[in-house]
């Protein structure tokens, strides 16, 4: 049963951020609202005010320019991603992250800021754009500031944001030269939530080795973890699938998973020294194309 | 809680409705439009039994507030028919067998329906995607997705059965 609350539409960015700073402690930011609406139903979240973005459509947008990257604004929705020919042509993963991340249902109403914000660590937008050295841009009524993704997660439904505080917009640098990026998530349902979710970025120099790698596991910890041990293992080196398994060994060590109804800890571990050997190599052969 | 006017367009019909706030969209055609053919079930955005179209797009109805959906264009299972007639997907899960106890139908017919009018040819693997977020405990599926490729095949004309 969910609890009572004031319902407020705002009609612009700015009025949405006047709201935010009236009721600031006593508010929730709504969009898609498929997790938010979840715990609501269950009586775990109760607010006074639900001030319902949804409408924005000033930020219901993706940009491109080869310049800037990707610019995706918060209340784009899942499946415009999925659909876009510039976000399919320059950043394939996401379309295919996309493709799995819930039902068609879900994915036509729920939205790119809302699930960064949610912050569930097995959310699969997260890993896969702080592979890909996203930042997201946070706005208040005194100003607007940019986050890397990486630095965007406290804790387990936390992050960085302040109560005053909302995402207005996500950005994606160009990708580099000679790199690649893969992601997967094992579960049993194909578009259901991750067991443990992997990505992994690697970028090649002009002599073949990997000059930069980013490792970064799903569900296999409180956060979206990076693991810097498995990258450590990639960078510098001319890649092999020994160097992938030892990778893999590395993000286990790395991951800090818990033992749940879907999967014990070590299965979790289990999974992450798998799927991160496997993105590796899926990764190092588009770099290394 | 301050109840708010909000109009929705169900099936080409415009509702004027007073609702708290927190009315889900399934509560709202339920319980004060008053069409029951959309049902809920696990309320958690799992079974897809609520699914809707909201101005053309299949959503789940019991993860969507109503008010968000103030002005839009909503269709649920009653509407599919036209004129008196069923809609080429519903003879189709007729003649293919394609439910048992019926309770997830609603929510298949109007998942596939989603589909179909973005992707008039889906191939089998889009409709079986078409129906991921929906649970049937009767069929198996199988009935269901070939009921779905009959329709995408032209065995069906609009306005025939």
């Amino acid at each position: 049963m969910i609890h009572d609350f004031t319902y407020l539409k705002p009609g612009s960015v700015k009025e949405a951020l006047a709201m935010l700073a009236d009721h600031v402690d006593e508010c929730k930011i709504v969009c898609g609202g498929q997790s938010l609406l979840i715990p609501m139903r269950q009586g775990l979240l109760v607010t006074d005010y639900l001030i319902d973005i949804k409408g924005l459509n000033e930020l219901s947008y993706i940009k491109y320019d080869a310049k800037e990257g990707l610019k995706m604004g918060a209340t784009t929705t899942h499946r415009m991603i999925e659909k876009s020919d510039v976000i399919k042509k320059h950043y394939p993963v996401l379309v295919e992250m996309e493709d799995r991340l819930a039902s068609t249902q879900t994915r036509n109403w729920g939205t790119i800021g809302g699930n960064l914000a949610h912050g569930d660590a097995a959310g699969d937008p997260a890993p896969v754009l702080t592979t890909l050295n996203a930042q997201v841009k946070i706005a208040s009524a005194k100003g607007e500031r940019l986050v890397p993704l990486e630095d965007f997660y406290t804790d387990i439904f936390e992050t960085v944001m302040e109560h005053d505080e909302m995402i207005v917009e996500i950005q994606v640098p160009p990708m580099p030269a000679k790199s690649g990026v893969a992601y997967t998530k094992f579960n049993l349902l194909r578009n259901d939530m991750g067991v443990v979710g992997v990505a992994v970025s690697v970028v090649a120099d002009a002599s073949g080795a990997c000059k930069d790698a980013r490792v970064v596991l799903g569900n296999a910890g409180v956060t979206p973890i990076r693991a810097k041990s498995a990258e450590k293992v990639l960078v510098g080196k001319k890649l092999s699938d020994a160097l992938f398994a030892q990778a893999g060994e590395a993000a286990a060590a790395d991951a800090d998973p818990v033992s749940d109804i879907h999967a014990s800890e070590e299965y979790r571990r289990h999974l992450v020294k798998v799927l991160t050997k496997r993105m590796a190599k899926k990764a190092w052969e588009q770099a290394s194309k | 809680m301050e109840k708010r006017l909000i109009t929705l367009i169900v099936n080409e019909q415009a509702y004027e409705i007073y609702v708290n706030p927190k009315t889900l969209l399934v509560e709202a055609i339920r319980d004060h439009v008053g069409l029951t053919g959309t049902k809920r079930g696990c309320e958690t955005v799992s079974c897809g039994a609520c699914t809707v179209l909201v101005n053309d797009m299949a959503v789940k109805s019991c993860s969507v507030l109503a008010v968000q959906c103030d002005g839009m264009k909503i269709t649920t299972s009653e509407g599919l028919e036209v004129n008196g007639k069923l809609a080429p997907i519903q003879k189709a899960f007729l003649d293919n067998g394609s439910y048992q106890c019926g309770f997830c139908t609603s929510g298949m017919l109007m998942a596939t329906s989603g589909l179909l009018k973005e992707n008039k040819k889906p191939t089998k693997d889009q409709i079986k995607e078409s129906i991921e977020g929906n649970i049937c405990r009767c069929t198996g599926y199988n009935s269901i997705v070939r009921a779905v490729e009959a329709v995408a095949r032209g065995e069906y004309k609009e306005g025939s059965v």
